[in-house]
């Protein structure tokens, strides 16, 4: 034993034991969110039951399993179940029951017990819908303008053919809705600033009133235009509607352009699953959320977070490598750069939270404000740059991760051999010569480390942006087809904010679960891929400095 | 050191040194025939309090090789470094007394550091290539000076890189990088990347140190070609590259310059007798 000790073997154990354990759970970690964020979009049977209620009614079930659990049958009968004396354990089902403007809740826990034989009947029918969550039933007969079209076998489809058709009307309307009209709206808005400005400065007389009043005229005669043919198309859109047989025997109608899409679970191979899966997680990659965000897609909130990194690298770059080449190279060594020195190495430390009260103290009051009575006084008292909006997160998570960046100059630049130095100033260079045509280029890999650990860091903030321009649904991208294209003052979303709304901020958490855990999933990726480039960044430059630089 | 070399060896030693000379075309120098490129007059360098260099007074010919030659830390390097003013960049470093290159003092109020230093070029012990192409690490310091003209930097390039015999290796390769040569291809780049701007003074610290024996044979050969356009200062650590290719060589011992004249005569009859002791390689 004591000659196994004094081996050395038990601290190799020791270390590679600390290695195991983080290995194990970081990809304990990703399992558990690649399982249960994927899982969410595979089209899982629909059971079709019976079940005895408490009251000794019998209700038909028809719902996805979620979840099945086992209690002990003591903590039921205390509960106030009857169940037999000899039984010990209990299995509990967790049915997802959909139809929820139908029974008031979509998800209901049944015990085993007094559950009935389980059936998959090939004829049960999902759909997902624009509002009220999913609908499950069976199709008895289709409807245009009221009248039946289609009943029985019959019904499959034609409300396939058919919802291809209101989707793409739905598609129009989107269209029409988002871009057309938002122009328009973007113009109209525009109208109003430049007569505001004109009569701030003093200078709007009759004729520009009138040019001004024209400009409107022809905006709204297009937008009149606009929506005379929308009308058209929603009264088309809602022509077809499909009667369901839901669980207990009720008929109810639907819409076909509440529908998104429609799938019969029970009666698909497992290629068309599969490829359901691939459309369902392409729609959640780049759809737009609906019913406050538990539905639909992340498109934009991915979007945001991409735009808000970029737009910080952007300024944390130029910021942090010049900040470090003058403490480095130009300033004074002594104890006043040693206190500047500690003071910015602590800034990485400081609570990312009070970063976010800074940026919404200083930067979006204080600058934001002064840039609004400076440059855009004919929108107040409504603010442009002075309210939390893409800009002031991205600038406020750059101060976040100056540091990490002028950390990682500062020793890319120290590691520079003295003598490559020394052979640029003996041909005659200025410090500034070498500097820029020899040093820097060489600390260009070191300042790729220090960008993507800030990005690690940027992308995966969510606190100090709550405070600073991320919001739960932000009506527009902050890019778009309206001069000057990147808006800086919009407010975004954010895949992090997003994770956190939808997980703890919604009406109906067990729809959500699944959700959060595909968003983090999709973060996750995100930050993986946003490191990956820049790896491949660097090392490509280290690849070109490869036999001088670290 | 003291203990390989006994009294009975030294006189072999001695005509083993005479033999470096054997069938050499050397003639005997002397410095009051030569051209006079850089008097050194009584320079102190401090660093701190320490005194790095005491008293130093030298002549430096005209297009001749001056070896510098000493143990470690006697400060040959150090004033090799004083010729560009290199020290400069030494935070705590003091000089007094003067250095006349053709007569102006380089240490004088007003003199511009990187215009000195284009006429007194330097190359370093380790070749320190710029991460560039090893065309534009010939530009380099042309570019510097605001030569940006594809014929002129074309020209230079190529008679620079012809000068140190490296063009026919990698007349091909003018567009990869630097780092892609090998270690004597590199000091050869450095020596082209310094001679392109053509200065009158070329300092060479240790140049083939780093070297194998092949490479090192070569920058010697080149050596002998460079001094007919440069004055070429050397220092060095191995005497027979001393003997070899200089035509002046300084002793330095402890900062002191202990014996300076003509290579042939320093090497066979030394006056002093610490030279002697050094280069019979009796110093301890």
């Amino acid at each position: 034993m004591k000659q196994w000790w004094k081996s050395g073997a038990p601290w190799i154990w020791l270390n590679g034991g600390a290695v195991s354990i983080s290995i194990i759970m970081v990809f304990g970690l990703l399992a558990l969110i690649l399982v249960r964020g994927f899982g969410h979009f595979w089209p899982h049977s629909l059971v079709s039951t019976t079940y005895v209620q408490p009251n000794g009614e019998q209700v038909e079930v028809i719902g996805q399993l979620r979840k099945s659990e086992t209690l002990t049958a003591q903590s039921l009968r205390d509960a106030g179940l009857k169940l037999p004396e000899e039984q010990r354990l209990v299995t509990r089902h967790l049915f997802k029951l959909a139809n929820r403007d139908v029974t008031g809740r979509d998800f209901s826990y049944m015990v085993e017990n007094f559950l009935g034989e389980w059936t998959y009947p090939k004829d049960i029918t999902a759909f997902e819908r624009r509002e009220w969550g999913d609908f499950y039933g069976q199709p008895l007969r289709l409807l245009e303008r009221g009248e039946v079209v289609a009943s029985g076998d019959g019904v499959w489809p034609a409300l396939q053919e058919r919802l291809q058709r209101s989707n793409r009307i739905f598609d129009e309307v989107r269209k029409i809705e988002r871009v057309e009209i938002g122009n328009i709206n973007f113009r109209l808005e525009r109208v109003r600033l430049d007569q505001r400005r004109a009569e701030l400065r003093g200078e709007l007389n009759d004729a520009l009133r009138a040019q001004f009043d024209e400009r409107r005229r022809a905006l709204n005669t297009e937008y009149e235009e606009l929506q005379e043919r929308l009308n058209a198309l929603i009264a088309d859109m809602r022509r077809d509607a499909v009667v369901m047989r839901v669980a207990g025997g009720k008929e109810v109608t639907v819409g076909l352009n509440t529908i998104v899409k429609a799938w019969q679970p029970n009666n698909m191979s497992v290629i068309a699953k599969v490829g359901f899966y691939i459309e369902a997680f392409y729609d959640f990659m780049f759809g737009f959320p609906r019913e406050a965000n538990t539905e639909g897609g992340i498109f934009p909130a991915i979007f945001g977070t991409v735009v808000m990194v970029l737009v910080m690298s952007i300024i944390v770059t130029p910021f942090g490598v010049l900040a470090a080449i003058y403490l480095r190279e130009y300033a004074k060594q002594g104890p006043l750069l040693k206190a500047i020195r500690i003071s910015v190495y602590n800034l990485a430390g400081v609570p990312s939270i009070v970063f976010g009260v800074f940026g919404l103290g200083f930067f979006v009051y204080v600058l934001g404000g002064a840039i609004d009575s400076a440059f855009y006084p004919e929108a107040l008292p409504a603010p442009t740059f002075g309210t939390p909006g893409l800009f002031w997160a991205s600038l406020t998570l750059a101060l976040l991760t100056l540091p990490v960046v002028i950390v990682s100059t500062e020793e890319g630049l120290s590691r520079i051999p003295s003598t490559i130095r020394m052979g640029s100033l003996a041909l005659g260079a200025t410090k500034g010569e070498t500097l820029w045509k020899v040093v820097v280029p060489l600390a260009t890999p070191a300042m790729m480390t220090g960008l993507i650990l800030a990005i690690a860091r940027a992308a995966g903030e969510v606190a100090p942006l709550m405070l600073v321009g991320v919001v739960k649904l932000a009506p527009t991208l902050p890019i778009d087809g309206n001069f000057p294209f990147i808006h800086l003052e919009r407010k975004i979303m954010h895949l992090g904010f997003h994770i956190y709304d939808v997980g703890f901020q919604s009406p109906h958490a067990e729809a959500a679960e699944a959700l959060v855990y595909a968003t983090a999933l999709i973060l996750v990726l995100l930050i993986v891929l946003l490191n990956l480039s820049a790896i491949s960044i660097r090392n490509h430059l280290r690849e070109k400095f490869r036999a001088e630089s670290d | 050191m003291n203990q390989i070399a006994t009294p009975e060896a030294t006189a072999p030693v001695r005509s083993m040194n005479a033999g470096l000379f054997d069938g050499s075309s050397r003639e005997h120098l002397s410095i009051e025939d030569e051209v006079i490129a850089i008097t050194v007059d009584k320079l102190d360098l401090y660093y701190g309090a320490d005194r790095a260099l005491k008293s130093v007074s030298m002549k430096i010919p005209s297009k001749r090789v001056t070896a510098f030659i000493g143990p470690s830390g006697c400060g040959k390097s150090t004033l090799l470094r004083c010729f560009n003013r290199m020290n400069d960049l030494v935070d705590n470093c003091r000089i007094e007394g003067s250095i006349n290159l053709h007569g102006e003092n380089i240490y004088a109020k007003g003199v511009d550091v990187a215009e000195l230093r284009r006429r007194i070029g330097m190359v370093f012990q380790k070749p320190n290539p710029f991460p560039k192409t090893i065309y534009e690490n010939v530009a380099y310091g042309l570019r510097l000076q605001g030569v940006n003209d594809k014929q002129v930097l074309d020209e230079v390039v190529e008679r620079s890189l012809k000068g140190v015999a490296l063009w026919d290796e990698v007349k091909d390769r003018l567009q990869s990088n630097a780092f892609g040569l090998s270690g004597g291809q590199q000091q050869r780049l450095v020596i082209a990347r310094a001679i392109a701007i053509e200065p009158e003074v070329l300092l060479l610290d240790e140049p083939t140190s780093a070297l194998d024996p092949i490479s090192t044979a070569k920058i010697e050969e080149l050596i002998e070609e460079l001094k007919e356009q440069f004055t070429i200062i050397i220092v060095t650590h191995n005497m027979q590259q001393a003997a070899r290719v200089s035509d002046f060589t300084a002793y330095m011992y402890l900062g002191e310059l202990i014996e300076f004249s003509d290579t042939r005569k320093l090497f066979v009859s030394p006056d002093q007798k610490a030279t002697e002791d050094y280069i019979t390689g009796r110093y301890g």
